[in-house]
Protein backbone atom coordinates (compact mmCIF):
# COMPACT_ATOMS: atom_id res chain seq x y z
CA UNK A 1 0.00 0.00 0.00
CA UNK A 2 1.36 3.25 -0.73
CA UNK A 3 1.84 6.03 1.90
CA UNK A 4 -0.42 8.17 2.78
CA UNK A 5 -0.84 12.00 1.34
CA UNK A 6 -0.74 14.86 3.58
CA UNK A 7 -1.28 18.03 3.40
CA UNK A 8 -0.97 21.29 5.38
CA UNK A 9 -1.92 24.94 5.65
CA UNK A 10 -1.52 28.22 7.90
CA UNK A 11 -4.57 30.90 7.08
CA UNK A 12 -4.72 33.55 9.70
CA UNK A 13 -2.57 31.88 12.20
CA UNK A 14 0.91 32.32 13.07
CA UNK A 15 2.52 29.50 11.67
CA UNK A 16 2.95 28.34 15.47
CA UNK A 17 1.25 25.25 14.96
CA UNK A 18 3.35 24.44 12.18
CA UNK A 19 6.30 24.68 14.43
CA UNK A 20 4.94 22.51 17.04
CA UNK A 21 4.81 20.15 14.10
CA UNK A 22 8.39 20.40 14.06
CA UNK A 23 8.12 19.84 17.85
CA UNK A 24 7.96 16.36 17.24
CA UNK A 25 11.69 16.62 17.34
CA UNK A 26 13.16 13.54 15.64
CA UNK A 27 9.92 11.63 15.04
CA UNK A 28 9.87 13.74 11.76
CA UNK A 29 11.73 11.23 10.52
CA UNK A 30 9.75 8.61 11.37
CA UNK A 31 6.94 10.88 9.71
CA UNK A 32 8.18 10.78 7.02
CA UNK A 33 8.20 7.28 6.57
CA UNK A 34 4.89 7.40 7.66
CA UNK A 35 3.54 9.81 5.25
CA UNK A 36 3.98 11.33 2.01
CA UNK A 37 3.87 15.52 2.49
CA UNK A 38 2.00 17.20 -0.74
CA UNK A 39 0.99 21.23 -0.81
CA UNK A 40 2.59 22.48 2.42
CA UNK A 41 5.30 25.13 3.87
CA UNK A 42 6.93 22.66 5.02
CA UNK A 43 8.11 21.02 1.78
CA UNK A 44 7.50 24.31 -0.35
CA UNK A 45 4.87 22.15 -2.61
CA UNK A 46 2.87 25.58 -3.58
CA UNK A 47 -0.30 23.85 -5.55
CA UNK A 48 -1.82 20.62 -5.17
CA UNK A 49 -0.26 17.81 -7.48
CA UNK A 50 -2.30 14.76 -5.81
CA UNK A 51 -5.62 14.49 -4.26
CA UNK A 52 -4.39 13.84 -0.18
CA UNK A 53 -6.11 12.08 2.61
CA UNK A 54 -5.18 14.03 5.57
CA UNK A 55 -4.94 17.81 5.33
CA UNK A 56 -4.00 20.14 8.47
CA UNK A 57 -5.26 23.27 8.58
CA UNK A 58 -3.53 26.02 11.18
CA UNK A 59 -5.61 29.50 11.63
CA UNK A 60 -9.24 30.55 10.78
CA UNK A 61 -10.58 32.62 8.20
CA UNK A 62 -9.94 36.21 8.43
CA UNK A 63 -10.00 37.37 4.46
CA UNK A 64 -11.32 35.97 1.01
CA UNK A 65 -7.78 34.25 0.16
CA UNK A 66 -8.55 31.93 3.56
CA UNK A 67 -11.65 30.84 2.44
CA UNK A 68 -10.69 29.60 -1.12
CA UNK A 69 -7.39 27.51 0.15
CA UNK A 70 -9.72 26.28 3.23
CA UNK A 71 -12.01 25.17 0.19
CA UNK A 72 -9.58 24.28 -2.14
CA UNK A 73 -8.37 22.03 1.18
CA UNK A 74 -11.82 20.48 1.57
CA UNK A 75 -11.93 19.40 -1.94
CA UNK A 76 -8.49 17.44 -2.65
CA UNK A 77 -8.22 16.00 1.03
CA UNK A 78 -10.42 13.21 2.22
CA UNK A 79 -10.10 14.04 5.86
CA UNK A 80 -9.71 17.15 7.37
CA UNK A 81 -8.18 18.44 10.75
CA UNK A 82 -8.78 22.25 12.39
CA UNK A 83 -5.14 22.15 14.23
CA UNK A 84 -4.86 24.99 16.94
CA UNK A 85 -7.16 27.40 18.62
CA UNK A 86 -7.03 29.78 15.86
CA UNK A 87 -8.70 27.30 13.31
CA UNK A 88 -11.05 26.18 16.32
CA UNK A 89 -12.34 29.55 17.27
CA UNK A 90 -10.56 32.13 15.28
CA UNK A 91 -7.80 32.50 18.14
CA UNK A 92 -6.18 35.73 18.68
CA UNK A 93 -7.23 37.36 14.96
CA UNK A 94 -10.75 36.84 15.91
CA UNK A 95 -10.08 39.50 18.98
CA UNK A 96 -11.29 41.91 15.98
CA UNK A 97 -14.97 40.45 16.07
CA UNK A 98 -16.24 42.87 18.03
CA UNK A 99 -14.71 45.57 16.47
CA UNK A 100 -15.68 47.00 12.60
CA UNK A 101 -13.54 46.75 9.92
CA UNK A 102 -13.74 50.44 9.30
CA UNK A 103 -12.63 50.90 13.34
CA UNK A 104 -10.07 48.11 12.61
CA UNK A 105 -8.44 49.94 9.68
CA UNK A 106 -7.82 53.05 10.69
CA UNK A 107 -6.32 52.26 14.09
CA UNK A 108 -3.90 49.80 11.64
CA UNK A 109 -2.99 52.63 9.44
CA UNK A 110 -3.94 56.18 10.41
CA UNK A 111 -5.14 56.64 14.26
CA UNK A 112 -2.44 54.12 15.84
CA UNK A 113 0.23 55.18 18.36
CA UNK A 114 2.73 53.18 15.79
CA UNK A 115 1.51 54.70 12.48
CA UNK A 116 4.76 56.27 10.82
CA UNK A 117 4.25 58.84 8.27
CA UNK A 118 0.80 58.64 6.65
CA UNK A 119 0.47 62.20 5.43
CA UNK A 120 -1.94 60.93 2.41
CA UNK A 121 -3.85 59.20 4.39
CA UNK A 122 -3.52 56.17 2.61
CA UNK A 123 -5.17 53.04 3.27
CA UNK A 124 -4.23 49.37 1.48
CA UNK A 125 -6.76 48.84 -1.45
CA UNK A 126 -5.26 47.06 -4.47
CA UNK A 127 -7.10 44.78 -6.51
CA UNK A 128 -4.06 42.28 -5.57
CA UNK A 129 -4.91 42.06 -1.71
CA UNK A 130 -7.70 39.72 -0.22
CA UNK A 131 -11.00 41.33 0.69
CA UNK A 132 -11.13 41.21 5.06
CA UNK A 133 -14.48 39.50 6.81
CA UNK A 134 -16.88 41.23 8.66
CA UNK A 135 -15.03 38.80 11.24
CA UNK A 136 -12.74 36.14 11.44
CA UNK A 137 -14.66 32.77 11.22
CA UNK A 138 -13.59 29.13 12.99
CA UNK A 139 -12.77 27.06 9.92
CA UNK A 140 -15.53 24.75 10.87
CA UNK A 141 -18.30 27.50 10.38
CA UNK A 142 -16.53 27.00 6.75
CA UNK A 143 -16.35 23.92 5.47
CA UNK A 144 -16.66 20.43 7.14
CA UNK A 145 -13.68 19.57 9.58
CA UNK A 146 -13.08 15.97 10.79
CA UNK A 147 -11.12 15.98 13.36
CA UNK A 148 -9.98 18.82 15.77
CA UNK A 149 -6.11 19.69 17.77
CA UNK A 150 -6.80 22.00 20.20
CA UNK A 151 -3.71 24.01 21.74
CA UNK A 152 -2.03 27.70 21.39
CA UNK A 153 0.17 25.55 19.55
CA UNK A 154 -1.49 21.99 19.88
CA UNK A 155 1.05 20.18 22.13
CA UNK A 156 3.73 18.25 19.42
CA UNK A 157 2.65 14.54 21.10
CA UNK A 158 -1.38 15.61 20.62
CA UNK A 159 -0.15 16.41 16.89
CA UNK A 160 2.11 13.30 16.12
CA UNK A 161 -0.18 10.66 18.54
CA UNK A 162 -3.41 12.33 16.80
CA UNK A 163 -1.48 11.95 13.59
CA UNK A 164 -0.45 8.07 13.81
CA UNK A 165 -3.93 7.13 15.47
CA UNK A 166 -5.35 8.06 11.86
CA UNK A 167 -2.71 5.95 9.88
CA UNK A 168 -1.86 3.66 11.43
CA UNK A 169 -5.90 2.62 13.05
CA UNK A 170 -4.98 2.61 16.62
CA UNK A 171 -7.17 4.12 19.37
CA UNK A 172 -5.72 7.54 20.17
CA UNK A 173 -3.58 7.77 23.43
CA UNK A 174 -5.16 11.36 24.85
CA UNK A 175 -3.31 12.07 28.34
CA UNK A 176 -4.48 14.61 30.17
CA UNK A 177 -1.19 16.80 29.99
CA UNK A 178 -1.84 16.89 26.00
CA UNK A 179 -5.06 18.52 25.63
CA UNK A 180 -4.66 22.36 26.59
CA UNK A 181 -6.63 25.52 25.15
CA UNK A 182 -3.09 27.46 25.49
CA UNK B 1 -17.15 6.28 59.56
CA UNK B 2 -20.96 6.99 60.16
CA UNK B 3 -21.15 9.49 63.04
CA UNK B 4 -24.76 9.78 65.19
CA UNK B 5 -27.19 11.36 63.55
CA UNK B 6 -25.87 11.41 60.09
CA UNK B 7 -27.72 9.85 57.41
CA UNK B 8 -26.99 7.09 55.02
CA UNK B 9 -27.61 7.33 51.23
CA UNK B 10 -25.90 6.15 48.25
CA UNK B 11 -23.64 7.62 45.10
CA UNK B 12 -22.96 5.52 42.06
CA UNK B 13 -23.47 2.47 44.76
CA UNK B 14 -21.16 4.08 47.26
CA UNK B 15 -22.63 4.50 50.97
CA UNK B 16 -21.98 7.89 51.97
CA UNK B 17 -22.99 10.04 54.94
CA UNK B 18 -24.24 12.81 55.13
CA UNK B 19 -25.60 15.57 58.00
CA UNK B 20 -29.06 16.54 57.21
CA UNK B 21 -30.03 19.30 55.43
CA UNK B 22 -26.80 19.10 53.70
CA UNK B 23 -26.78 19.55 50.28
CA UNK B 24 -25.69 16.30 47.97
CA UNK B 25 -22.58 18.67 46.72
CA UNK B 26 -21.02 18.96 50.21
CA UNK B 27 -21.98 15.68 51.26
CA UNK B 28 -20.53 14.14 48.36
CA UNK B 29 -17.36 15.88 48.78
CA UNK B 30 -17.32 15.31 52.69
CA UNK B 31 -17.24 11.31 51.01
CA UNK B 32 -14.67 12.30 48.84
CA UNK B 33 -16.56 11.82 45.82
CA UNK B 34 -16.19 15.00 43.19
CA UNK B 35 -19.01 15.78 41.45
CA UNK B 36 -18.02 18.79 39.36
CA UNK B 37 -19.41 22.66 39.73
CA UNK B 38 -18.32 25.91 38.82
CA UNK B 39 -21.15 28.16 39.81
CA UNK B 40 -21.07 26.88 43.37
CA UNK B 41 -18.65 28.34 46.34
CA UNK B 42 -18.79 26.33 49.61
CA UNK B 43 -20.07 28.73 52.22
CA UNK B 44 -22.19 31.11 49.73
CA UNK B 45 -26.24 30.18 49.37
CA UNK B 46 -26.11 28.08 46.69
CA UNK B 47 -27.78 29.58 42.62
CA UNK B 48 -27.88 26.29 41.07
CA UNK B 49 -27.51 28.66 37.96
CA UNK B 50 -24.53 26.71 36.00
CA UNK B 51 -26.20 23.62 35.93
CA UNK B 52 -23.20 21.46 35.51
CA UNK B 53 -23.48 19.41 39.21
CA UNK B 54 -26.54 17.20 37.51
CA UNK B 55 -26.87 14.24 39.23
CA UNK B 56 -30.04 11.72 39.01
CA UNK B 57 -32.19 10.79 41.50
CA UNK B 58 -35.17 8.98 41.34
CA UNK B 59 -34.50 9.08 37.77
CA UNK B 60 -34.65 12.78 37.54
CA UNK B 61 -32.18 15.23 37.08
CA UNK B 62 -31.44 17.63 40.00
CA UNK B 63 -28.09 20.42 40.89
CA UNK B 64 -26.67 18.57 43.66
CA UNK B 65 -25.58 22.21 45.06
CA UNK B 66 -29.14 22.70 45.16
CA UNK B 67 -31.00 19.27 46.78
CA UNK B 68 -30.71 18.28 50.21
CA UNK B 69 -29.85 14.58 50.60
CA UNK B 70 -32.36 12.41 52.42
CA UNK B 71 -32.21 9.15 54.20
CA UNK B 72 -31.49 6.08 51.55
CA UNK B 73 -31.18 8.55 48.34
CA UNK B 74 -29.60 6.60 45.28
CA UNK B 75 -27.35 9.03 43.36
CA UNK B 76 -26.13 8.79 39.47
CA UNK B 77 -23.15 10.93 39.45
CA UNK B 78 -20.42 9.76 37.03
CA UNK B 79 -22.40 8.26 34.81
CA UNK B 80 -21.96 8.54 30.14
CA UNK B 81 -24.79 10.14 30.33
CA UNK B 82 -24.65 12.71 32.90
CA UNK B 83 -21.15 13.66 31.77
CA UNK B 84 -22.03 14.16 28.21
CA UNK B 85 -24.43 16.71 29.69
CA UNK B 86 -21.75 18.64 31.25
CA UNK B 87 -19.53 18.25 28.33
CA UNK B 88 -22.54 20.01 26.56
CA UNK B 89 -23.07 22.66 29.03
CA UNK B 90 -19.49 23.32 28.95
CA UNK B 91 -19.18 23.83 24.85
CA UNK B 92 -22.25 25.52 25.35
CA UNK B 93 -20.65 28.26 28.10
CA UNK B 94 -17.30 28.21 25.71
CA UNK B 95 -19.17 29.39 22.76
CA UNK B 96 -21.81 31.67 24.31
CA UNK B 97 -19.14 34.16 25.80
CA UNK B 98 -15.48 35.28 23.91
CA UNK B 99 -13.23 32.42 25.90
CA UNK B 100 -10.04 33.33 23.89
CA UNK B 101 -7.59 30.86 26.45
CA UNK B 102 -4.38 31.78 24.52
CA UNK B 103 -4.83 35.47 25.62
CA UNK B 104 -6.47 35.03 28.98
CA UNK B 105 -4.70 35.78 32.21
CA UNK B 106 -6.85 33.45 34.07
CA UNK B 107 -5.53 30.57 31.63
CA UNK B 108 -4.63 27.36 33.39
CA UNK B 109 -6.07 28.24 36.63
CA UNK B 110 -9.68 28.44 34.99
CA UNK B 111 -12.37 26.15 36.30
CA UNK B 112 -14.54 26.45 32.79
CA UNK B 113 -11.05 25.56 30.97
CA UNK B 114 -10.04 22.58 33.62
CA UNK B 115 -13.69 20.89 33.09
CA UNK B 116 -13.71 21.30 29.34
CA UNK B 117 -9.88 19.59 29.57
CA UNK B 118 -11.54 17.03 32.10
CA UNK B 119 -14.29 16.11 29.63
CA UNK B 120 -12.13 16.59 26.53
CA UNK B 121 -14.05 19.06 24.93
CA UNK B 122 -11.41 18.99 21.76
CA UNK B 123 -14.21 21.72 20.15
CA UNK B 124 -17.27 22.87 21.03
CA UNK B 125 -20.33 21.80 18.66
CA UNK B 126 -22.08 25.05 18.70
CA UNK B 127 -21.38 27.62 16.56
CA UNK B 128 -19.86 30.92 18.25
CA UNK B 129 -21.61 34.04 19.32
CA UNK B 130 -18.73 36.30 19.85
CA UNK B 131 -20.49 38.68 22.23
CA UNK B 132 -20.39 42.20 23.06
CA UNK B 133 -20.83 42.92 26.19
CA UNK B 134 -18.47 45.66 26.86
CA UNK B 135 -15.44 45.61 29.28
CA UNK B 136 -15.04 47.57 32.23
CA UNK B 137 -11.52 48.77 32.75
CA UNK B 138 -12.11 52.18 34.19
CA UNK B 139 -11.48 50.65 38.37
CA UNK B 140 -7.97 51.29 39.72
CA UNK B 141 -7.84 47.58 40.80
CA UNK B 142 -9.76 45.23 39.17
CA UNK B 143 -10.41 45.02 35.13
CA UNK B 144 -14.04 43.08 34.17
CA UNK B 145 -14.35 41.33 30.76
CA UNK B 146 -18.34 40.57 30.37
CA UNK B 147 -17.31 38.64 27.40
CA UNK B 148 -15.91 36.28 29.05
CA UNK B 149 -18.58 36.26 32.61
CA UNK B 150 -20.42 33.04 32.46
CA UNK B 151 -23.47 34.21 34.88
CA UNK B 152 -22.62 32.24 37.18
CA UNK B 153 -23.02 34.94 40.34
CA UNK B 154 -20.20 33.88 42.65
CA UNK B 155 -18.83 37.34 42.40
CA UNK B 156 -22.55 38.29 42.96
CA UNK B 157 -23.25 36.46 46.03
CA UNK B 158 -19.93 36.70 47.83
CA UNK B 159 -17.50 40.00 46.83
CA UNK B 160 -19.38 42.48 49.52
CA UNK B 161 -18.15 46.33 50.40
CA UNK B 162 -19.44 47.57 53.78
CA UNK B 163 -22.55 45.59 53.16
CA UNK B 164 -23.22 46.47 49.49
CA UNK B 165 -22.44 44.09 46.66
CA UNK B 166 -20.13 45.31 44.23
CA UNK B 167 -21.39 43.48 41.49
CA UNK B 168 -25.16 42.71 40.39
CA UNK B 169 -27.27 41.52 37.32
CA UNK B 170 -28.36 44.05 34.65
CA UNK B 171 -30.15 44.15 31.44
CA UNK B 172 -32.44 41.53 32.76
CA UNK B 173 -34.81 39.48 30.14
CA UNK B 174 -32.52 39.53 27.02
CA UNK B 175 -29.36 38.94 24.91
CA UNK B 176 -27.67 41.32 27.28
CA UNK B 177 -27.70 39.94 30.50
CA UNK B 178 -24.68 40.99 31.85
CA UNK B 179 -23.09 41.95 35.21
CA UNK B 180 -22.03 45.38 36.21
CA UNK B 181 -19.60 46.06 38.63
CA UNK B 182 -20.19 49.22 41.01
CA UNK B 183 -17.05 51.74 40.14
CA UNK B 184 -17.69 54.24 43.13
CA UNK B 185 -17.82 50.54 45.68
CA UNK B 186 -14.95 48.46 43.24
CA UNK B 187 -12.61 51.96 43.80
CA UNK B 188 -12.94 51.25 47.93
CA UNK B 189 -11.99 47.48 47.72
CA UNK B 190 -8.33 46.84 49.26
CA UNK B 191 -5.86 45.12 47.37
CA UNK B 192 -6.48 41.90 49.28
CA UNK B 193 -10.60 42.32 48.55
CA UNK B 194 -9.50 42.64 45.00
CA UNK B 195 -7.66 39.81 44.92
CA UNK B 196 -10.71 37.74 46.68
CA UNK B 197 -13.03 39.34 43.61
CA UNK B 198 -10.65 37.73 41.21
CA UNK B 199 -10.20 34.20 42.97
CA UNK B 200 -14.40 33.99 43.00
CA UNK B 201 -14.62 34.22 39.36
CA UNK B 202 -14.54 31.08 38.05
CA UNK B 203 -13.50 31.87 34.54
CA UNK B 204 -11.38 34.91 33.53
CA UNK B 205 -13.92 37.51 34.06
CA UNK B 206 -13.04 39.48 36.87
CA UNK B 207 -8.70 40.02 36.78
CA UNK B 208 -6.84 42.16 38.86
CA UNK B 209 -4.83 44.21 36.89
CA UNK B 210 -0.84 44.60 36.96
CA UNK B 211 -0.25 41.02 37.49
CA UNK B 212 -1.16 39.10 34.62
CA UNK B 213 0.68 35.40 33.95
CA UNK B 214 2.94 35.67 36.97
CA UNK B 215 2.99 31.54 37.06
CA UNK B 216 5.11 29.90 34.30
CA UNK B 217 3.14 27.32 32.03
CA UNK B 218 3.53 23.92 33.35
CA UNK B 219 3.04 25.17 37.14
CA UNK B 220 -0.68 26.75 36.90
CA UNK B 221 -3.50 25.02 38.73
CA UNK B 222 -4.88 22.63 36.58
CA UNK B 223 -1.89 22.37 33.82
CA UNK B 224 -0.64 18.72 35.45
CA UNK B 225 -3.65 17.10 37.20
CA UNK B 226 -7.41 17.37 36.21
CA UNK B 227 -9.94 19.91 38.20
CA UNK B 228 -11.40 17.50 41.69
CA UNK B 229 -7.96 15.79 42.23
CA UNK B 230 -6.90 16.85 45.77
CA UNK B 231 -10.63 15.22 46.61
CA UNK B 232 -10.37 11.96 44.79
CA UNK B 233 -6.98 11.51 46.32
CA UNK B 234 -8.57 12.54 49.97
CA UNK B 235 -10.64 9.88 49.60
CA UNK B 236 -8.69 7.58 52.18
CA UNK B 237 -9.29 10.19 55.12
CA UNK B 238 -12.30 9.62 57.77
CA UNK B 239 -14.88 11.72 57.63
Amino acid sequence: MSKPILATTSLAGCFGCHMSILDIDERILELIELVEFNKSPIDDIKTFTKECDIGLIEGGCCNSENIEILKEFRKHCKILISVGECAIMGGLPALRNGISIKECLEEAYLNGPTVGENTAKVMPNDDELPMLLDKVYPCHEIVKIDYYLPGCPPRADLIWNALVALITGDELQLPYEVIKFD
Amino acid sequence: MKKAEQITFEIDGQTCYAWPGQSILDAARDNGIYIPSLCHVEGLKPAGSCRICNVKVNGRNITACTAPVSEGMIVENDTTKLNELRKTIIEVLFVSGNHFCPACEKSGNCELQALAYKYQMMAPRFPYEFPDKGVEARSPLLFHDRNRCILCKRCVRGIRKDGKAVFAYSGRGGENLHIEMDLELAAQLSDEEAQAAMDICPVGAIIKKEQGYQTPIGARKYDQVPIGSDLIKSEEQDF
